[in-house]
């Protein structure tokens, strides 16, 4: 009996095929609704998720099991909170070393700063003077995550004898040393000269921006030439991922400590990790999200109502036929299953075709923004689930007035 | 016992404040391989009593032993599956499915018998070589002339080997050459053996039946064997039809 009735449905949806494909004009106008609202959710969240993947890449610029303290947040869209990111306390060496003291159970903690911006130029060539200067402490190579391809890292001491040394990212050791390796050789950046004792692993890019084009030289040796004031970020490396809430806890008490935040009040510092900053990027994005939702329900809704229309003139059109196979054995379910393949089959073109290229329009960003193309099975999955909903939820009236017609007038129905 | 047993059989129909009688209690019995022709004027109740037969409709009141079940109490699923496997209808107007060829038509009671589709295509073919049609499989109805288009709707009939092939005026649509053709076709069918009941209202068909039953008001008015049955002779349909037997009872 069950091998009867699957055989039945596969039976059903041959012939849904058959009347599908014998109205192309029609069908294709009704597929078209379909494919509008699945195409629109799911171009949203391909483009959304584009762009998450890119950010979790990019804050893998983090090591492992690592957060980070800062001023400003990672990501905001909303200037008016600006001035009062603007009136929080720095962050300073000294922060640093104190949260040495009281976060024990921190494997390393760095600290950075963005010191400047300017030129580099070794004696082969020279760049713009676009390129970014950070300055770390030994730690920081752990903490975010760089890894030594040539030469070595910094040692304390190239940090607390201010030493004027630097290594180099990829690409900015490629421009500046074409032919041979860089080590060794002086690099002049915002016109002092650095002596290059390390080369770093290519990270390659983000949001269409290398990675790889910056110099970094020691925090001890920043600090001997801007002074006390440059602005730092702080980081905090958890031993493993399992002891990294309670690292996070101790981190973030002994900093209200530090900086002196009274009980109860909100953080005067923020902190930034991969999964804070994905986080943050999903709520930002949620009304991204929640508009398409809205405009491919109501796109939804609309081609369901236009599904059903057509399903509507197409029992109307075949009375007749439904008559012939009433007649000849065809019981009402026979006759409701199959209009209810052809709604869904109409809503699925529409949904499979949605997918496709909701997919591919979304993974246009990937251009705009350099980053590998996803390709999002689960909101697929959900696409097409939503389409059979669709087509069965607006199928099923025109297949019961199908069903339900008297074989006796639908045989004489003209 | 008989293959079909009506008593009192009775339609009612409502119409607004109006109830039509259409059918007023009429008893009839057939029996197998009878070749039967039911007659009367339009409104005389004998399209009542042939849907009654096939099982399209069911009576007021009164009982129909179809095959030794009583038909008349049945829901509307297993009178589905009683015109799937008694009965086969052949209609004045064909009614195939316009856009499916010959093979597919005649299968398409073989689908809701839920026959694969390997055995549903050789069981139609076979129908339909038998019907003088093997080299028409894969014409569309509008491929084929009036007389092929009512042996596609035979051979359809024929398919699932059914107890009665009810056929309503079948060649009211056809002209008189090809309607002997059709007749010569149902002589053979009844001569092996099939139950026929022919509904119509052309003297000229009915005097091809073994048995008239004349309808009138709703009521029996005669019930009598067609002494001098008229027959095609079988050389004369081989040289009309084009078709040789054997066909498949």
């Amino acid at each position: 009996m069950t091998m009867t009735r699957s055989r039945e449905i596969l039976e059903m949806i041959r012939m849904a095929f058959t009347a599908v494909r014998s109205h192309v004009l029609r069908s294709s106008l009704t597929i078209l609704g379909v494919f509008v609202g699945v195409f629109s959710i799911i171009a949203v969240m391909t483009g959304i998720r584009v762009l998450q993947n890119n950010l979790e890449t990019a804050m893998s610029g983090l090591g492992a099991n690592t957060f980070q303290f800062q001023r400003f947040p990672a990501i905001s869209f909303d200037d008016s909170d600006f001035e009062k990111y603007l009136r929080r306390k720095r962050f300073f060496v000294s922060d640093m070393n104190r949260l040495q003291e009281k976060a024990g159970m921190a494997l390393a903690i760095s600290a950075q700063s963005q010191f400047g911006v300017g030129e580099a130029g070794s004696r082969y060539a020279r760049t713009n003077p676009n390129i970014p200067g950070s300055a770390v402490t030994a730690e920081a190579f752990s903490t975010q995550n760089w890894t030594v391809a040539e030469g070595r890292g910094f040692s304390e001491t190239d940090d607390e004898s201010g030493r004027r040394v630097c290594v180099l990212g990829a690409d900015l050791a490629d421009k500046l040393f074409p032919l041979g390796s860089p080590l060794g050789e002086v690099v002049r950046f915002q016109g002092v000269p650095y002596t290059v004792v390390g080369l770093l692993a290519r990270r390659g890019s983000l949001f269409g921006q290398s990675r790889d084009n910056f110099i970094a030289v020691p925090l001890g040796t920043a600090i001997r030439l801007y002074g006390q004031r440059l602005a730092l970020t702080i980081q905090v490396q958890a031993p493993d991922r399992d002891s990294y809430p309670e690292v996070l806890e101790q981190a973030r008490g002994a900093m209200r400590a530090l900086r002196r935040v009274p009980p109860g009040e909100d953080d005067d510092f923020e902190v930034v990790s991969n999964e804070s900053a994905v986080g943050q990027f999903r709520s930002l994005t949620s009304a991204i999200r929640l508009g398409a939702a809205a405009i491919s329900s109501i796109a939804l809704i609309a081609a369901g109502i236009g599904i059903m229309n057509i399903m509507l003139v197409s029992v109307t059109e075949r009375t007749r036929e439904i008559g012939i196979r009433r007649a000849i054995g065809a019981r009402k379910r026979s006759v409701m299953i199959q209009f209810v393949a052809e709604a869904v089959l109409l809503s699925e073109v529409g949904g499979v075709l949605g997918v496709v290229v909701g997919i591919l329009f979304g993974n246009l960003l990937c251009f705009l923004v350099s980053a590998p193309p996803v390709i999002p099975m689960d909101w697929a999955a959900i696409g097409l689930g939503i389409c059979s909903a669709v087509g069965i939820l607006f199928g099923t009236y025109p297949a019961w007035k199908a069903a339900n017609l008297d074989p006796i007038d639908s045989l004489r129905y003209e | 016992m008989p293959l079909i047993q009506i008593e009192n059989l009775a339609r009612r129909y409502v119409m607004g404040s109006e109830t039509v009688h259409a059918l007023r209690g009429v008893s009839l019995s057939i029996e197998r391989g009878e070749y039967l022709a039911i007659m009367g004027p339009s409104g005389s109740g004998k399209s009542t009593l042939m849907n009654l037969l096939g099982c399209l409709d069911t009576p007021s009141e009164g009982v129909y032993q179809l095959n030794g079940k009583n038909v008349a109490r049945m829901g509307d699923n297993e009178l589905a599956d009683i015109r799937n496997r008694e009965i086969g209808f052949v209609f004045q107007s064909f009614n195939l499915l316009a856009r499916s060829d010959a093979l597919h038509n005649v299968e398409l009671p073989l689908i809701y018998a839920g026959l694969t589709p390997k055995d549903r295509r050789e069981q139609a073919r076979t129908a339909l070589v038998n019907v003088g049609l093997g080299e028409r499989l894969h014409h569309r109805p509008n491929e084929l002339s009036g007389g092929q288009r009512q042996r596609v709707a035979i051979a359809r009939a024929l398919v699932n080997r059914p107890s009665i092939i009810l056929a309503d005026e079948p060649t009211g649509n056809l002209d008189s050459k090809t309607g002997i053709e059709i007749l010569a076709l149902f002589e053979e069918l009844s001569r092996r053996g099939n139950t026929i009941i022919v509904v119509t209202h052309e003297e000229e068909v009915a005097l091809h039946a073994r048995r008239v039953i004349r309808i009138r008001d709703g009521l029996i008015a005669a019930d009598e064997i067609n002494h001098d049955q008229r027959a095609v002779t079988g050389g004369a349909a081989a040289a009309a039809g084009g078709f040789a037997p054997p066909i498949i009872a």
